[in-house]
């Protein structure tokens, strides 16, 4: 290949990744752009001020919904990690035996599956007449165990191919040393798969924060979580408030995916560090 | 006694019983979980499409339910399955032929399928080279563009959605129309929101890391030894591609349109929002059916029969997907 052909490739390379990357953030540049405007138009920036923002900061019913959402995903993301651990534990390092085929499926099922029918099927667990006294029918714990359930998945397949991946000499080690199954766990494989748990936990938490569709089939009038409540205002007529909501949001996910891969990164970085002193001995 | 033959034995079998026993509890969590929350439910769903809707809450009637004119409750109790709303989606089909049929269902399950198709297929067309492009370029830059790609992802679905309705506004203060207004390109709005075209926009926005992100898993590992060796032998660029590079990553496409079809068959916000009442897509007939026709039996019977048509893309994902080589890079 010429010289010129080379470097011809190497800017429609970036040209491609440029289009992509405008095609990926322009909507969100508009959106954060016109909440700043003065005027009730979401599209037209008629003069610049801070007023959408004072509206949000003074708005009850999207504080609560705000507080709800917090709520909920930190909960369902502390289960998820538990459940989808253990199925990925089940999945990662146990023998295949009878029904092992059907966990497997069932595990990453909700992750595919389109949400209105897992959101159905919930509800008509929820609400059916005889499980409807156990379970409490819709609300707060039914979005939570629906949100658990979704992102479980998800975490289960990020745990798993952590443990596939880790060196299984550690376990071995400990067991032959004598250590109880449980200990060598908690002990030796949880620090070093917690990479994976805190993502697992954030996926979760972020995946639950942003769910409309499970939560508005299975909420009651008292259990309308954020989502829910942009959704319905979106259908009532769009304000620059909505626009301010989003500026908010993109900010603070921002900072936090940045926090968080810095601190990975760091973490890795120390881990190799110390795995390679510790083989040179 | 202490010079038994049984005294040394007992230690060994001790920890295979306690791990045996660890085990179970370990497994019997997701196991229990799963269960209640995922295999339940769709249990319940195939038997509510065998009910018969009702003015009740809920609103329908098992086909298990007891006769009110019987006293005591017999068990087992009788089956009675009313088939009516398979028999409405049975019709449809009978009346494909006939024209001027209103066909909603079908049409709708017509509509979700190629939108879902031409969803993937767009999304696969722009991914690919994207996903290829951030795989060939400096390591320490690889970092920085995934995560300029996950980010969209995780902030809000439904705000990034909202964005394209600003976006797509027919009327002047669209702002694609503001722009090409401004530029003398058109004389009067066009109309850009509330038709297919603007659901397939919004869906390739919104689903388009779920492609990039198991295709670069893919081609980042990709040997390029391998297309070296092959331009060095002759190979047209071309030539190399589709017998090199497309076969290698096989898998990543495989997982990659998966995770875009699946969910695009059954998406309800996008049509919602960006499709207006002209888009019918069989994720809101089930939720019309469902919420203001309080349909249950036919939200059920329908999401039966998308299961069932979704059974052979979940299969191939599960096998070539689901196994965290792919999927699992959907964290940061």
């Amino acid at each position: 290949m010429t010289r010129a052909a080379t470097l011809e490739r190497r800017w429609g390379a970036r040209a491609w990744l440029l289009l992509v990357y405008a095609f990926l953030y322009v909507p969100i540049l508009c959106l954060v752009v016109f909440s700043f405007t003065a005027g009730e138009i979401t599209t037209q920036l008629d003069g610049l001020s801070l007023r959408w923002y004072a509206a949000l900061r003074h708005d009850d019913e999207l504080g609560a919904a705000v507080r709800l959402s917090l709520q909920v995903g930190a909960l369902a993301a502390t289960a998820a990690v538990v459940v989808g651990t253990a199925a990925a534990v089940v999945l990662a390092r146990f023998r295949p035996g009878a029904g092992s085929g059907v966990f497997a499926a069932m595990a990453t099922a909700p992750m595919v599956m389109p949400e209105v029918v897992v959101g159905l099927s919930l509800v008509l667990l929820f609400t059916h007449p005889m499980l409807q006294p156990v379970l409490g029918g819709r609300g707060v714990a039914a979005i939570w165990a629906a949100h658990t359930t979704l992102c479980a998945a998800y975490v289960s397949v990020l745990v798993q191919s952590r443990l596939r991946e880790m060196d299984r000499a550690l376990e071995e080690a400990a067991l032959d040393l004598g250590c109880p199954p449980w200990k060598v766990f908690f002990v030796i494989t949880v620090p070093v798969i917690a990479p994976a748990l805190v993502a697992g936990w954030l996926l979760a938490f972020t995946l639950s924060m942003d769910d409309f569709v499970l939560a508005a089939m299975l909420s009651d009038p008292g259990s309308t979580t954020l989502p829910v409540l942009v959704f319905a205002r979106l259908h009532h007529g769009l304000k620059p408030e909505i626009n301010a909501l989003a500026t908010v949001i993109v900010v603070v996910v921002s900072i936090a995916v940045l926090v968080a891969n810095r601190v990975m990164q760091r973490a890795q970085r120390r881990r190799r560090a110390a795995m390679h002193a510790a083989l040179r001995g | 006694m202490s010079s038994g033959p049984a005294a040394p034995v007992p230690a060994p079998p001790r920890r295979p019983f306690f791990l045996l026993r660890g085990r179970f509890w370990v497994a019997s969590l997701p196991w229990a979980w799963l269960l209640l929350f995922f295999l339940l439910p769709f249990v319940l769903i195939v038997n509510v499409s065998l009910s018969t809707p009702d003015l009740a809450v809920p609103p329908y009637v098992s086909p298990f339910s007891q006769p009110q004119a019987e006293g005591r409750p017999v068990f087992p109790p009788a089956f009675n399955p009313d088939l009516g709303s398979y028999r409405r989606l049975g019709d449809e089909v009978a009346d494909l032929a006939r024209p001027g049929a209103e066909l909603q269902y079908l049409r709708a399950f017509g509509n979700s399928l190629l939108l879902a198709a031409l969803t993937t297929l767009c999304c696969l067309l722009v991914g690919y080279p994207f996903a290829w492009h951030i795989a060939r370029s400096a390591e320490g830059t690889r970092n920085t563009l995934l995560m300029l790609v996950m980010l969209p992802f995780w902030t809000s679905f439904l705000l990034r959605v909202y964005a394209w309705m600003g976006l797509l506004d027919s009327s002047e203060s669209g702002l694609i129309n503001q722009a090409l207004l401004a530029l003398g390109l058109i004389d009067a709005p066009l109309q850009l929101l509330y038709n297919s075209g603007a659901v397939l926009i919004g869906m390739v926005y919104s689903y388009l890391p779920f492609m990039v992100l198991p295709l670069y898993a893919n081609l980042v590992k990709l040997d390029m030894r391998l297309l070296e060796a092959a331009r060095d032998l002759g190979a047209r660029p071309w030539t190399a591609f589709v017998s090199i590079t497309l076969p290698l990553s096989w898998r990543g496409i495989v997982a990659g349109s998966m995770m875009v079809f699946i969910p695009a068959v059954g998406e309800f916000v996008i049509p919602d929002l960006l499709g207006g009442g002209g888009v019918l897509m069989i994720g809101r007939r089930i939720w019309d059916d469902f919420g203001p026709n309080q349909d249950w039996p036919m939200a059920a019977a329908v999401a039966v029969v998308m299961v069932l048509l979704l059974i052979v893309p979940i299969m191939v994902f599960h096998r070539h997907g689901g196994r965290g080589d792919g999927a699992g890079e959907a964290g940061p």
